[in-house]
């Protein structure tokens, strides 16, 4: 067996692109002796083979004969230590555009070092697998196969090598770096495993000792839930296996039982007391609950809050179902992959609801810190913002275009505080028949695991390995950061469809946190399973019969398959290439029992495991700060213009178009509203719309609401607005607002503190009241608690907290998709009409952000008077009386129409008047004026109406508040007057389009 | 004659099929969507086809590289199959991840003694790019370009830069009206650019701006744009602000590939 590297260069004349992105990066870090680099990546394989065998197959399949160049030889072999000539460092295609010329560098210097990087042992290597497939293919029997990158670089001093090794060629969670030449003789993995069942003495323990084992067993289980434990093993007279404690805390633990927000809660607010048996349920539970009681017959819910994700009726034969995730801590410390299996695991809630939707499209929305935080200002072990978002933006990428599920919608939010802890909310919608919505395992199913092989990866606990490849077995990385293989999941995708179409199973769930575990203990409850643990299918040897157990790895699935079907559903996944393992069978003997090669390894009674953890008690408390009226500036009334170009400038109002373009947002061929949309295909719509079936103009729209910003100043109104927000950008485009669903995800800090908890069920309360009233169900959702990062500075312990971040997620029904309307302003001489109230609310706002004020008033939601303003709206544009619409939110009025005009190539003149609606305490005139402009009051829309339409379009409106503000002009400018004709704005549209286009054109 | 049988080739990745299916059914053709692995085990099934779509999506995750893997398969398990079903005058489209099968598996060029003449490569910004093209046809063998002057579509892909080994290559493929369809312009007149045009009408930097090719025999295409995204007006994206026909561009592709067995 001889271990062959496999080198691949770009061709003399093409570009070195990985080589160009280490520098420019390398520029970025502020290295100040830029380095000269060289880069290659390659193979390495283990083949009982002669060298011109490989270098046939390298020929053949790995490398492209027109741009690129091989170079084979045994590893270690000196033709393996230079990159393949200069002529590679010139640039290629003639069309290249953008490129960054800051430090290219001198192509004389001489490379002084070779760095490789491979994944850890271990990691998933979905190139790998391909190549080692691909190559049986050709007749190459390759026993092992790994991929790396492999770089040149001129000489660095010590301490920027080390920089830029960590910072920019390698991730130390997941890459292992080997400076100069690799020496490994072997790829291995795994040894051989032998049984030995483990018990853990619990009984015996005192207080102290419980606590111990919760932690240092990474069971994060309180005082009070390993005494109900210990009580129920004392009362069995045994002490429980190792495999059946960590059972129960995967079952109770945050992430799979929700135990804070589903628990009892003493909440104490301005208002008084109030006590929570279940606080989920008798705020966001209660709201649906409520509205389909008043629906009655119109009821429109199918399943809420009860499957992977919600589903609400489509039409006649279809219902669509929708879920958002978050995936924060493995995206804070492995971006890619977190990112990644982020939205691997959401696309498999969709997959796993029913008897299994087909994804449609997705959303993913973001909050990072400035990508211009200094790197001088980075605590220690945090990755650079800008690094996270590239990383995470790839991620999502490179696995939802891989499945092929266009990524339609999204957000990105900036705000320092989430430098320590990024949030990743990845979302996806499916479609279901009406009658392969509900699922039921029967007593004698098989247990049957589909997809991925199972590894040591996502085991808490695991730690990385950074040995070398020969004599790292016992100690294979995996840990909580993983890499998806979205193929993967694509093949189990499309042969769950075929075999719930052909009636081949009773049930599925997907397998997410807590793996086998949750997924056969979740789909086994009221029934009971036998799960035979060494018939799962491992990547290698040596998992224990708890590591496969409670393995999160990836692209897996669990079915209930009657025996009668086993063959056909088997053979059908052996002709798209899935592995399908029987794991056990559902037993009606209400246990969970667990063996391993005919050893009993744990026995546990379902209703202990699902019934047996003691509710969690908590206080909660909100004390509102006091609202103090917005202290002005003379510089921030002074120039309105000025305020404008910064707000369009800031980087939660910027063009997203860099993250944008880079998800295929039209694959299944249902696009209709894209996020982009304009004369030049770069206005930033509201809502996407799409089409699930070819052969039916009804669609969806899909849309969001998130202004943690709000939430400084009141969480009530922080959500509140979110869900006027998200339901108001799904109206503009035209989706029906009697057929908008939401979905909520809460994303906070540690909510052992009763302030910290307090905000959020301020926050719960609103989702409930203004749910009611907007007659706007929530059907799931999700929460995540303890975003907080903390590390030590000169002895003290700093901790940032993530602000309260609540993203509402909308899927709206749009009973007809030739009547959606889009954002940009279409043509001169149409009016332009402001529909709904603007009031003084600028606290919280862009503008109180870009001109550095604080305080102020932060933007309510009058429920009944939205619901009237959406109705309307909606109504108008069925009547195809409205030419475009746009809602009003960051930066209100002024970025609202400066957006419609540029979007659309044309400008737009207004005129607002002197007073706000409703009672203000604005100080004078120009903060009227900078209200009127800038504040961000709730639903609003900006309607553009043709001059003949202008009657039909009135007489829609009625009595709720509406306003001509002015007229789209063919001259390109964005003009704003006051009453009596000053002048307020005056701007080229096309400035105000690079303002907002520059600061993330990437 | 009956509708034509189109196969739809699915392979572990293709994620376009269910569209493309679609727009060979509107066209009246009649298409069956199989697996690479069925096809492989019985390729004499092909035979009852007369027309082969490879579509869009990421065959065997374009791990290797676009399209490289089933490209091999192609060449290791199907060439006779295929080169029978093309002599037999049957059609052959790819479509972006199809059209790099294509390219790899040698029906489009076929390679001479220096090896392969053009290859598929990485966009010259490194990046996977969504967005909107205008094509112009340069062709009149291409059965699928039959009657189309010019067409919006969208690209959605990150390996689709059409490099030819060299300038005589590209030469002869010139002269024999082979790069059959074209990056263009908005504000271009009557005849096809040669010079790469700046970006983002040339989305990728492909070498004489070239979005697709055909065969010698015009019965064999790849294009990197994708026809099946613009089958009904509310396709494009402008769709609410610029008057369009019932029919959006790529229907036509499909509709000239059915008619061609009438």
């Amino acid at each position: 067996m001889t271990l062959w590297e496999v080198d691949i260069h770009p061709a003399p004349g093409e570009w070195d692109r990985a080589g160009d992105r280490v520098v420019s990066e390398a520029a970025e870090l502020g290295i100040a002796s830029l380095p000269r680099v060289a880069a290659a990546h390659g193979y390495l394989l283990q083949v009982d083979g002669e060298r011109s065998e490989v270098e046939e197959a390298a020929g053949t399949l790995l490398a492209d004969a027109i741009v690129e160049r091989v170079v084979v030889g045994r590893v270690g072999d000196p033709v393996l230590r230079a990159p393949v000539g200069t002529g590679a460092r010139m640039r290629g295609g003639a069309a290249r555009h953008g490129t960054d010329e800051r430090g290219t560098p001198d192509s004389d210097r001489p490379f002084a070092r070779m760095v490789h990087v491979l994944p850890k042992p271990g990691v998933m290597d979905p190139v790998a697998l391909t190549a080692r497939e691909a190559l049986a293919e050709i007749g190459l029997a390759v026993d092992a196969v790994r991929t790396f990158r492999k770089y040149w670089l001129s000489d660095l001093p010590p301490g920027d090598l080390e920089r830029l090794v960590a910072k920019v060629l390698a991730n130390d969670s997941i890459e292992q770096v080997v400076h100069g030449p690799l020496a490994f003789d072997r790829l291995e993995l795994g040894a051989p495993y032998s049984f030995a069942l483990v018990r853990v003495p619990l009984r015996s323990l005192d207080d102290e000792g419980l606590l111990r084992l919760s932690r240092e067993g990474q069971l994060y289980l309180s005082l009070a839930e390993m005494t109900a434990i210990q009580a129920h093993y004392r009362g069995l007279d045994r002490d429980p296996t190792d495999i059946e404690l960590e059972t129960i805390a995967q079952t109770w633990s945050e992430h799979c039982s929700h135990k804070t927000l589903a628990g009892r809660i003493a909440y104490r607010d301005e208002l008084g007391e109030r006590r929570f048996e279940n606080m989920l349920r008798e705020t966001i539970f209660e709201a649906t609950a409520e509205i389909r009681r008043t629906l009655a017959d119109r009821d429109w819910c199918v399943s809420v809050f009860k499957d992977n994700a919600g589903v609400v009726r489509f039409d006649d034969a279809y219902n669509v179902v929708f879920k958002v995730e978050t995936h924060n801590h493995p995206s804070a410390i492995e971006p890619y992959g977190g990112a990644n299996t982020g939205l691997g695991g959401v696309i498999r809630d969709p997959l796993g609801t029913g008897l299994g939707a087909r994804p449609i499209c997705g959303t993913d929305v973001f909050c990072f810190a400035p990508p211009d935080t200094p790197h001088d200002a980075l605590p220690p072990g945090v990755l650079h913002p800008r690094r996270v978002m590239n990383g995470v933006v790839a991620g999502v990428r490179d696995y939802g275009n891989r499945m092929g599920i266009p990524t339609v919608n999204g957000a990105v939010c900036f705000d320092r505080r989430y430098l320590g802890n990024p949030i990743v909310y990845c979302g996806n919608v499916g479609i279901l028949p009406r009658d392969k919505s509900f699922k039921e395992p029967r007593a004698g199913d098989w247990i049957v695991a589909i997809g991925g092989r199972t590894g040591r990866d996502g085991i808490h606990g695991a730690t990385f390995s950074s040995a070398e490849l020969t004599s790292e077995s016992e100690t294979v990385s995996g840990g909580a950061v993983q890499i998806g293989n979205a193929i993967t999941e694509k093949m189990v995708l499309d042969v769950l469809l075929a075999a719930r179409d052909a009636d081949l199973f009773h049930a599925v769930t997907d397998c997410g946190a807590g793996g086998f575990s949750s997924a056969v203990g979740e789909m086994g409850e009221t029934i009971g399973a036998e799960v035979w643990l060494e018939r799962a299918p491992l990547k290698y040897e040596g998992l224990s019969y708890t590591e496969i157990w409670i393995s999160e790895a990836q692209e897996r699935m669990i079915v209930s398959v009657p025996p009668d079907r086993w063959d056909a559903f088997h053979a059908l996944c052996a002709s798209e290439g899935v592995e399908a393992t029987i794991l056990g069978r559902f037993v009606p003997t209400g246990r969970l029992k667990l063996t391993y090669a005919g050893h009993d390894v744990g026995d546990l009674e379902m209703a202990f495991l699902h019934g047996g953890r003691p509710p969690v008690v908590r206080d909660a408390r909100y004390d509102p700060p006091p609202v103090r009226p917005m202290e002005f500036t003379p510089d921030s009334l002074a120039d309105h213009g000025e305020t404008l170009r910064r707000i369009l400038g800031s980087l939660n109002v910027a063009s997203k178009e860099w993250v944008i373009r880079q998800y295929d947002h039209e694959v299944q061929g249902g696009s209709v509203v894209k996020p982009l949309v304009g004369a030049q295909d770069d206005g930033p719509s509201d809502a996407a719309v799409v089409r699930p079936r070819h052969d039916s103009p009804r669609g969806i729209a899909l849309s969001c609401g998130i202004n943690p910003r709000f939430g400084d100043l009141d969480p009530y109104a922080m959500a509140a607005s979110a869900i006027d927000e998200a339901v108001r950008n799904c109206v503009a485009v035209g989706a029906d607002p009697e057929r908008i669903a939401i979905l909520d995800n809460f994303c906070w800090g540690h909510t052992d503190r009763p302030e910290t908890l307090g905000s959020l069920v301020r926050a719960a309360i609103a989702c409930r009241d203004l749910a009611i009233a907007l007659g706007t169900p929530f059907i799931s959702g999700k929460d995540s608690l303890n975003n907080e990062f903390t590390y030590e500075s000169d002895g003290r312990k700093v901790t940032i907290a993530i602000p309260p971040t609540l993203l509402i997620s909308a899927l709206g029904i749009v009973p007809d998709v030739r009547r959606c309307v889009t954002m940009d302003a279409k043509k001169a001489g149409n009016r332009i009409f402001l529909v709904g109230a603007t009031h003084e609310a600028l606290g919280g706002s862009h503008f109180a952000l870009v001109r550095d004020l604080r305080d102020g008033r932060v933007p309510t939601v009058d429920g009944p008077l939205a619901r009237r303003v959406f109705a309307t709206v909606h109504a108008a544009q069925r009547a195809g009386t409205i030419r475009a619409c746009h809602d009003l939110s960051e930066g209100g009025l002024a970025v609202a129409a400066a957006e419609m005009a540029f979007a659309g190539d044309l400008g737009i003149d207004l005129e607002i008047p002197d007073a706000l609606d409703g009672p203000s305490d604005m100080p004078d005139r120009r903060a009227i004026h900078a209200a009127w402009l800038f504040a961000e009051s709730n639903s609003r829309f900006l309607c553009e109406v043709e001059p003949d339409r202008v009657e039909a379009f009135r007489s829609l409106v009625g009595s709720i508040p509406c306003r001509e503000l002015g007229s789209v002009r063919s001259e390109r400018r964005f003009t704003v007057r006051a009453k009596g004709g000053e002048r307020l704005i005056d701007e080229p549209i096309e400035g105000l389009k690079e303002c907002w286009q520059a600061p993330l054109r990437w | 004659m009956a509708a034509p049988r189109v196969l739809i080739l699915r392979a572990p990745g293709t994620n376009c099929d269910r569209e493309t299916a679609h727009a060979f059914a509107v066209a009246g053709g009649q298409p069956e969507s199989m697996h690479v692995r069925a096809l492989v085990e019985r390729p004499e099934w092909l035979r009852t086809f007369q027309i082969l779509c490879i579509p869009g999506g990421f065959s065997y995750g374009d791990d290797l590289a676009a399209g490289r893997v089933l490209a091999v398969k192609f060449r290791r398990r199907l060439r006779e199959f295929l080169a029978e079903f093309r002599e037999a005058g049957k059609l052959i489209l790819g479509i972006c991840n199809g059209f790099q099968v294509l390219i790899k598996a040698d029906l489009l060029l076929a390679p001479d003694a220096r090896g392969p003449l053009a290859t598929l490569t990485w966009n010259a910004s490194g990046r996977y790019l969504d967005r909107w093209v205008r094509v112009r046809v340069e062709s009149t063998t291409c059965v699928f370009l039959a009657g189309i002057d010019r067409m919006e579509l969208p690209i959605a892909h990150a390996e689709g830069r059409f490099v030819p080994r060299d300038a005589a290559v590209l030469e002869g493929l010139r002269a024999e009206g082979r790069l059959a369809l074209r990056y263009d312009s908005e504000s271009s007149r009557s005849h096809v650019n040669e010079d790469v045009l700046p970006f983002p009408d040339n989305p990728n930097g492909s070498i004489a701006n070239v979005a697709g090719i055909c065969d010698a025999t015009g019965r064999v295409f790849g294009l990197m744009p994708h026809p099946e995204r613009h089958l009904d007006p509310t396709h494009h994206p402008r769709w609410t602000r610029e008057p369009r026909g019932d029919e959006g561009d790529g229907m036509a592709v499909f509709r000239n590939a059915v008619r061609y067995f009438a």
